[in-house]
């Protein structure tokens, strides 16, 4: 009973340990500030590598799940007679759930997991030692690019998943299966809520690119200087990333929209 | 010409966990020398590297570089301290991403402003003085190990430091590259006029070049001097090290239990 109770209290300690730690890396990594002319072009090759790269997943993901939705919507809504709302249907899902919560969960995936294994196998190969030895900070030269590339790219991808998503569903609830386009859009238009429905998305995706970053990042450069702890650091990344974006999801919608 | 020991360590206690890895280690580290200090593997040669780098900081203890406390420094001015010191890591820790060329221009880019036609002519100076002047355009992956060592080698001289640490330059070398790394640390290190400090435990090559050294074990340092003065050195533990006798002072055997206990007969203990 006592070991257990000691059990349970260590890893109560390890998990404070670590949120401090990585408190403490957070505030590293934002509160230096490079000039200008260096930090931004590593922004730019960061931008690229996580997010211009991840555009195919997050593009083709967007459109099936638009045709799905488009498919599921038609069946249930022409049930009651009441297909035209196909579209207000549509774009609400998008927008304000699955846009920023699948974009954050794919992100994590290919983006999170990869940033990572990289930051995670240059501290293995002492790469971040020797930059560290020749007076250049990780901390502002590798991190901070792409903190902060993940947290500008991932509300842009949201963004896109949900125009992409719109689209898929169109073509399936439009051009098969025959809603009229006027009504379609009517709908869409009238229901959706500039402030209420996409500034809330926009709000969740710029929470949860901060926070899958953040975990990736971190995960990689507090990993043990191993294979074996590259790759649980990678996994690491992955379940945290996706329990940190479901949970806050909840709190999110629960703060956003359960005023009743 | 200033004769005080370019880097001081007094009673320096490091400890990782429950292990004591240094217990009140004092040594001065002669300028404008090369500084061999040797030890069995795990004696942690490599932190006392990191303790004088300033990435790790003793539990007690002064450590001074150039006149100054690193333990002590602010982060601003340890990054300014660190640009007067070189370090050849054991893997080399080339950027994998960058060729030959930018990982050896990377230091010059970050800390001056150099023009391109300047760093460029500098890198080359740079490679050449290890003889890798053809392999600008390769990719780390396209190197050997040792080559890997001489281009991180001329890496950390980019930016003409006045210490140069090396973290056993020679494990896992061929007789060829290993007889290379020997050349360039002599001739790096008179030609610039730079301090070496050199971990390793190759105790024939170390001694072969070294001005002095020492020898670490068991948290303390066991034996120091000039390697003549190593070599006649009347600790059994030093003569164990130096001449790698198998059994000694350092025991063949790892601690265990009776041996009859092991194997439930009646044994004599170990």
């Amino acid at each position: 009973m006592m070991d257990r109770l000691a059990a349970f209290g260590r890893l109560g300690l390890a998990i404070i340990a670590s949120l401090g730690r990585s408190g403490r890396f957070l505030a590293g990594v934002l509160g230096g500030v490079s000039k200008p002319s260096v930090a931004f072009p590593l922004l730019l090759k960061q931008l690229y590598s996580i997010g211009v790269l991840s555009l195919a997943i997050i593009v083709v993901s967007g459109l099936f799940i638009g045709m799905v939705l488009g498919l599921q919507g038609y069946t249930i809504l022409s049930d009651y007679g009441s297909e035209a709302a196909i579209g207000q249907m549509i774009a609400l899902t998008l927008v304000r759930e699955l846009g920023p919560v699948v974009t954050a969960l794919l992100f994590a995936g290919r983006a999170g997991s990869a940033l990572t294994a990289e930051i995670g196998l240059m501290k293995t190969t002492e790469q971040l030692s020797s930059m560290e030895m020749m007076g250049v900070d990780p901390l502002r030269r590798v991190i901070a690019p792409r903190l902060w590339a993940g947290f500008i790219a991932v509300p842009i991808l949201a963004a896109v998943f949900s125009v992409v998503g719109i689209w898929g569903g169109m073509l399936v609830g439009v051009e098969w299966l025959g809603v009229f386009e006027g009504s379609f859009w009517g709908n869409m238009q009238s229901s959706v809520s500039f402030t209420a429905d996409v500034l809330n998305g926009v709000i969740k995706s710029v929470v949860f690119g901060f926070v899958c970053t953040w975990i990736a990042v971190y995960q990689g450069y507090d990993c043990v200087p191993t294979s074996a702890g590259i790759s649980s650091a990678t996994t690491k990344t992955v379940v945290y990333s996706s329990l940190a974006v479901l949970g806050l999801d909840f709190v999110l919608t629960a703060v956003m929209f359960g005023d009743f | 010409m200033d004769t005080s020991p370019y880097i001081e360590l007094r009673d320096v206690v490091f400890t990782r966990g429950d292990r004591r890895i240094f217990d009140g280690v004092s040594l001065d580290i002669p300028r404008g020398k090369i500084t061999a200090i040797m030890g069995p593997s795990g004696t942690g040669k490599t932190t006392l590297l990191r303790l004088i780098g300033g990435q790790l900081r003793p539990d007690s203890g002064t450590i001074r570089v150039a006149g100054e406390d690193v333990p002590r420094l602010k982060r601003k001015a340890l990054y300014r301290l660190r640009e007067k010191m070189g370090m050849l890591f054991q893997s080399g820790a080339l950027f994998t991403d960058l060729s030959v060329f930018e990982n050896v221009a990377f230091p010059l880019r970050v800390h001056t402003a150099l023009p391109e036609d300047m760093i460029r002519d500098i890198v080359l100076m740079k490679l050449e003085a290890v003889g890798l002047r053809g392999a600008r355009e390769l990719m780390p992956a396209e190197l050997s190990g040792g080559m890997t060592r001489r281009v991180a080698l001329a890496r950390s001289i980019a930016l003409d430091p006045e210490l140069i640490m090396y973290d056993e330059p020679f494990t896992g070398q061929d007789p060829i590259a290993m007889g290379v790394l020997i050349k360039l640390i002599r001739d790096l290190n008179s030609s610039m006029g730079l301090t070496s400090v050199m971990v390793s435990h190759d105790v024939q090559e170390s001694l072969s070049i070294c001005h002095y050294a020492c020898i670490v074990a068991d948290g303390q340092v066991i034996g120091d001097g000039s390697p003549e003065e190593l070599r006649a050195h009347p600790s059994e533990q030093v003569q164990q090290f130096l001449h790698g006798h198998p059994d000694g002072p350092v025991p063949f055997h790892y601690p265990a239990a009776e041996a009859g206990q092991d194997w439930g007969i009646g044994g004599s203990s170990r």
